[in-house]
């Protein structure tokens, strides 16, 4: 299980670089980002080295934070590796919110970042179905 | 039904008229022959006190504002030389210099039978323990409801404003059975009880007067809930006395006026023409008792409506409905009255945390805009945007189908919006710049 890092953000220029200059005075390393937006504001979510001095970090600049918990996993670079993850999941009715990808730690392989329905639940579907899920200390 | 002053609070209305009508004309006189600017005043207006003479002629009258008090500050508007007065009050001065008011020994005999009433309104006998938690000192709130306390009888605690952990130890150990205070103090003090692990079940509280603030039903519902009580909405405003203008009876349904002391008006805010009864507009007081400081058709700026239907308490006393607002904030778009306070009740009712936020007014393409801007907190915020946007969409449907009037909903970031140390400032009207 991967902790996630969600911060609210107004959709103005100028709103990234506040989150990201908080981040790197407090050294914190951010191993994947994506962004969801709308017209009006936009959820940065961030998988970080330590995502409590990143908490404190954004509390401390009066930014909304929130934390979730969020699924990891490696898979092989290859055609239907991804697809086959997603089936087992569809099958188990698990539903999957959204995703991501980070950079792989190894060539060969991508990894995967899910936000599903029911996180305990998937991952034992995962671990049973022989998916290597990943733990912060497996990205850093 | 229990009255304080029965003959007068059930008295039937052209009866109560007729007493109103003989003070009036007694009082213009008095005015007229003491007090400088009000003779100026109707010099002015080419009116002369022999003119004045049934409640049918109030109309003829100039009005006075917290501009005359002011201009005349600090005493130049009292009716009685200065050894006759025994008392000063003064608001806080949160709009301007602050305006200072007097009292005589009368005034603040005719006061503490106000506030007895108030009392006796919403059920209490002098076997109640009045804890009476309004600042004491220039504010009215506290002395006024204390004096009324003790003028019928009740134990009447001292306890003022603050130390509120203090305050729930006196509720459980001195047996406060009727409190007095601001709804948002009584608010605080209910999280108070939630950190300490009290409860309603260990106070003996029955009723509550809350004032000198506007409120919302729906923080009416969080107080009787909270500290097990039936809470009652009181009013008043120093220029005319203090709390216990009027105030609601058990039935809730409005407050009833102290008639035969202030006869109150509803003009239009913006020709300041009597309205018929049941319409809202400007509430308007006159003085037809007081010594020190007989304000005439004083304007409130409060909005409200009067109803003048017999209660079902017995009391034939006029019902002010709760002010909807100050003239001060409305707010005109497309041609639709809206107050701040409507926009805030509408948000309250789904939020009650939604404390930080600002009401922006912008015309655009010849067209009225309303955006309501609230800070985002981390817990109405999930890390996706359905939930965010769900709660957007609440918080305008809300809104809209409250004031008739469409609205735009943003969340901004925390902190983004200006704090203000007196009292908020929830509008901003970019027309006007």
């Amino acid at each position: 299980m991967l902790q996630q890092i969600s911060v609210f953000v107004e959709n103005k220029s100028g709103r990234l670089y506040a989150v990201m200059e908080t981040l790197s005075k407090a050294t914190v390393d951010i191993r994947a980002m994506t962004i969801a937006d709308t017209s009006d504001f936009g959820i940065v979510r961030l998988i970080v080295n330590d995502a409590d001095k990143a908490l404190q970090a954004l509390n401390a600049e009066n930014f909304t934070v929130k934390v979730t918990d969020v699924i990891g996993f490696t898979i092989p670079d290859k055609f239907g590796a991804l697809c086959d993850v997603v089936r087992v999941l569809g099958e188990k009715d698990i539903n999957i919110e959204y995703s991501y990808s980070l950079m792989g730690k190894e060539k060969g392989e991508a990894d995967i970042v899910i936000r599903v329905n029911d996180t305990q639940k998937a991952e034992e579907i995962l671990t049973g179905a022989g998916v290597k899920l990943i733990s912060i200390s497996d990205i850093l | 039904m229990n009255y304080y002053k029965k003959e007068i609070e059930t008295a039937p209305r052209h009866e109560l008229e007729a007493l109103q009508s003989f003070r009036l004309a007694q009082k213009i006189r008095k005015v007229y022959d003491r007090v400088e600017p009000y003779r100026k005043k109707m010099d002015e207006a080419g009116v002369k006190p022999e003119d004045i003479r049934t409640i049918a002629d109030l109309s003829k009258l100039p009005f006075t504002t917290k501009q005359d008090l002011r201009d005349n500050y600090p005493y130049g508007m009292f009716a009685v030389p200065m050894e006759e007065v025994v008392r000063i009050h003064a608001s806080s001065g949160t709009t301007g210099k602050q305006t200072v008011v007097g009292y005589t020994k009368n005034d603040i005999e005719l006061w503490a039978e106000c506030g007895a009433r108030c009392i006796v309104g919403i059920g209490g006998t002098k076997q109640d323990y009045v804890h009476v938690s309004y600042g004491y000192g220039l504010f009215t709130g506290g002395l006024g409801m204390h004096y009324g306390a003790e003028k019928l009888g009740a134990v009447t605690i001292p306890a003022s404003a603050g130390n509120s952990l203090r305050q729930l130890e006196m509720f459980r150990d001195f047996g406060s059975s009727i409190l007095c205070m601001t709804p948002s103090y009584a608010i605080s003090l209910i999280e108070l009880m939630k950190e300490n692990g009290l409860s309603k079940d260990d106070f003996n509280l029955k009723a509550g007067l809350f004032g000198a603030e506007p409120w919302t039903d729906e923080m009416r519902g969080e107080i009787e809930k909270g500290l097990g009580l039936k809470a009652y909405d009181i009013y008043g405003l120093s220029e005319i006395l203090g709390p216990g203008v009027s105030c609601e009876c058990i039935f809730q349904k409005g407050m009833h006026v102290c008639e035969d002391h202030f006869i109150p008006e509803i003009v239009d805010p913006d020709t300041f023409e009597p309205l018929p009864a049941g319409t809202q507009g400007e509430l308007v007081f006159t003085c037809i008792t007081k010594e020190a400081l007989p304000l005439i058709r004083y304007r409130t700026r409060d909005i409200a409506s009067l109803d003048y239907e017999k209660c079902e308490c017995g009391r034939t006393l006029v019902r002010m409905k709760k002010p909807q607002g100050r003239t001060d904030d409305m707010l005109i778009i497309r041609g639709v009255n809206v107050f701040p306070s409507q926009i805030e009740a509408a948000l309250m009712s789904f939020d009650s945390g939604a404390t930080n936020y600002m009401i922006i007014a912008d015309r655009v393409d010849n067209k009225d805009t309303l955006e309501i801007q609230i800070e985002m907190r981390s817990d109405m915020f999930g890390d996706n945007v359905r939930d965010v946007e769900n709660y957007r969409r609440r918080a305008r449907e809300l809104i809209t189908s409250a004031i008739g009037v469409g609205v735009n909903v943003k969340l901004i970031e925390p902190k983004t919006l200006a704090r203000s140390e007196g009292k908020a400032k929830r509008v901003i009207d970019k027309r006007k710049l």
